[in-house]
């Protein structure tokens, strides 16, 4: 890429960024996705906690922390999902075909897709962070929690990418349950309520090849300040982004040939 | 049969075939109900081992989810179908006929009634391949599946209700969290008297979903427990009442306009 060209990714980049995140926050309906994550933590740290005092549960940090990674995690990778739906609305109101007409540089539009869900991951997770601390998290890891923070930041890209991929190939909302579903399931297919030691029968085996479970299991650790799988969970993260990544810039130009 | 009876009927089997011909409606019905329950009852095994804790099975413990949650995703469609009827039309032109808007009504609840005994059978014969032990044997299957119908009808009647006000499909479904809240919101995870937080105990007793979800449990986890039972039941016709009256009130409001 030239450096002109290079111009034109990030210009393209930002004013799309800048027009989702506008959007975003713009549409009190923006709220609701961000909803969903607060009850299921509310739900699962407040109606759970003596599940904590089972004889094996040996997280530090205590229940509610040990829940709120996983909300946490939960948020902004539906963050990423719900990114997904509104490309998918943008295809089908014939914004998108607009869109790639005017970009001199189109792959900069999913880079300004993926900013835009940072944004907005950044938002829930703040919802999130606020809502634990108030009913009583205990936070253990100091300069630890950077590394919570870019396992968050890699979980939210991934699913995004995954989300526009998904959403540039079929460009309808109708892709709304194909980019949801496979993202619910590795998150629900993990060890969501207790350690994996104490998981029983085919989850337990499920949730121990899903590679989430290392990136989880790695976010409390940070969140509890013993760090522990970093290295595993920071290179499963970075390698879900490089391959959705692809799978998005292959999508984009799948949507290029399609005319649309 | 008299006019009315025909009526109903008409839309009732009209209700039924529109959710069977729907394969997505039909797979989040039963598949994602069962999905939520195998998952729970893996993922929470842990914590049959709190002392305290009712019974040494956690899989027939959380066997009472996925029964109120597919009541909910009755409820969900049973009132967007409805909704749908109104944005498209057909609710006017039925009232343009001397069919009686009450027996769409109706007719709509039978769908749900149709859906619900689905999904109890269905739930039933997966929850026994699973190894789920109903204590209260053959008749409370039988008690069972009533009772989820009842929480089906009262929560079909709180879509209809909502179908009738809003006229909108999407606002019947932006109602789904709320339902989803209040499951959780409840005793479906873990018995009261074990539920650490005070605030979320007193959420879940004042919660009557909490009591529907007891009713079916004591079934599966006791065998016969009279008071559970009572204050199911109760707290399911009560919701059914109030539904059906709102429902009603919501029904005379659009056709007179």
């Amino acid at each position: 890429m030239t450096a002109g060209t290079y111009g034109g990714f990030f210009a393209v980049a930002g004013a799309v960024a800048w027009r989702q995140t506008y959007k975003y926050f713009r549409n009190p309906a923006f709220l609701a996705p961000a909803l969903f994550p607060l009850f299921f933590f509310v739900a699962f740290a407040g109606g759970l906690t003596r599940v904590g005092s089972v004889p094996g549960f040996d997280y530090a940090a205590g229940y509610t922390a040990f829940q709120f990674v996983w909300a946490l995690l939960q948020a902004v990778s539906m963050g990423g999902a719900f990114t997904g739906f509104s490309i998918a609305g943008d295809f089908e109101n014939g914004f998108s075909r607009r869109l790639m007409l005017a970009a001199s540089n189109r792959r900069g539009i999913v880079l300004g897709y993926v900013l835009a869900s940072i944004a907005r991951a950044v938002f829930t997770a703040t919802l999130v962070t606020v809502l634990a601390l108030v009913i009583g998290m205990r936070i253990s890891g100091g300069y630890d929690l950077f590394g919570l923070i870019g396992l968050v930041l890699l979980a939210n890209v991934a699913a995004t990418l995954f989300g526009a991929g998904v959403a540039m190939l079929m460009r309808t909302q109708q892709a709304g349950p194909v980019i949801r579903t496979p993202i619910f399931l590795v998150l629900f297919l993990a060890p969501v309520f207790v350690p994996l030691s104490l998981l029983n029968g085919w989850l337990q085996t499920v949730a121990s090849i899903n590679p989430f479970t290392t990136m989880l299991d790695a976010a409390r650790g940070f969140l509890a300040g013993q760090p522990e799988n970093v290295l595993p969970a920071f290179g499963i993260g970075l390698a879900l982004v490089v391959v959705f990544a692809g799978w998005a810039l292959y999508a984009l130009r799948r949507a290029e040939k399609a005319g649309s | 049969m008299g006019v009315f009876s025909t009526q109903v009927a008409a839309l009732a089997a009209r209700s039924v075939l529109k959710t069977a011909r729907q394969p997505a409606v039909m797979v989040s019905a039963l598949l994602f109900p069962m999905l939520f329950f195998a998952i729970n009852a893996n993922g929470l095994d842990a914590a049959s081992r709190i002392p305290g804790f009712p019974t040494d099975s956690y899989l027939d413990f959380a066997f009472a989810f996925p029964l109120v949650q597919a009541s909910l995703f009755g409820a969900i469609t049973a009132g967007s179908d409805l909704a749908r009827d109104i944005e498209s039309g057909f609710f006017d032109r039925l009232s343009l006929t001397p069919m009686r808007p009450v027996a769409l009504l109706l007719g709509m609840l039978f769908g749900v009634i149709a859906l619900g005994l689905l999904q109890g059978v269905v739930f039933l014969i997966v929850g026994f391949l699973f190894g789920v032990d109903v204590k209260s044997g053959l008749a409370g299957m039988v008690v069972l599946v009533g009772l989820t119908i009842l929480v089906a009808l009262g929560f079909g009647a709180i879509g209809a209700t909502l179908a009738l006000r809003t006229g909108s499909v999407e606002a019947v479904e932006s109602a789904f969290p709320l339902f989803f809240v209040a499951i959780f919101l409840s005793s479906i995870n873990l018995p009261r008297d074990l539920i650490e937080a005070d605030w979320f105990r007193f959420i879940a007793t004042v919660n009557p979903i909490s009591y529907l979800v007891e009713g079916i449990r004591s079934l599966v986890i006791t065998g016969w427990d009279a008071q559970a039972l009572a204050l199911g039941f109760g707290c399911a016709l009560g919701i059914l009442t109030l539904a059906l009256a709102a429902a009603g009130t919501s029904l005379r409001t659009r056709i007179a306009r």
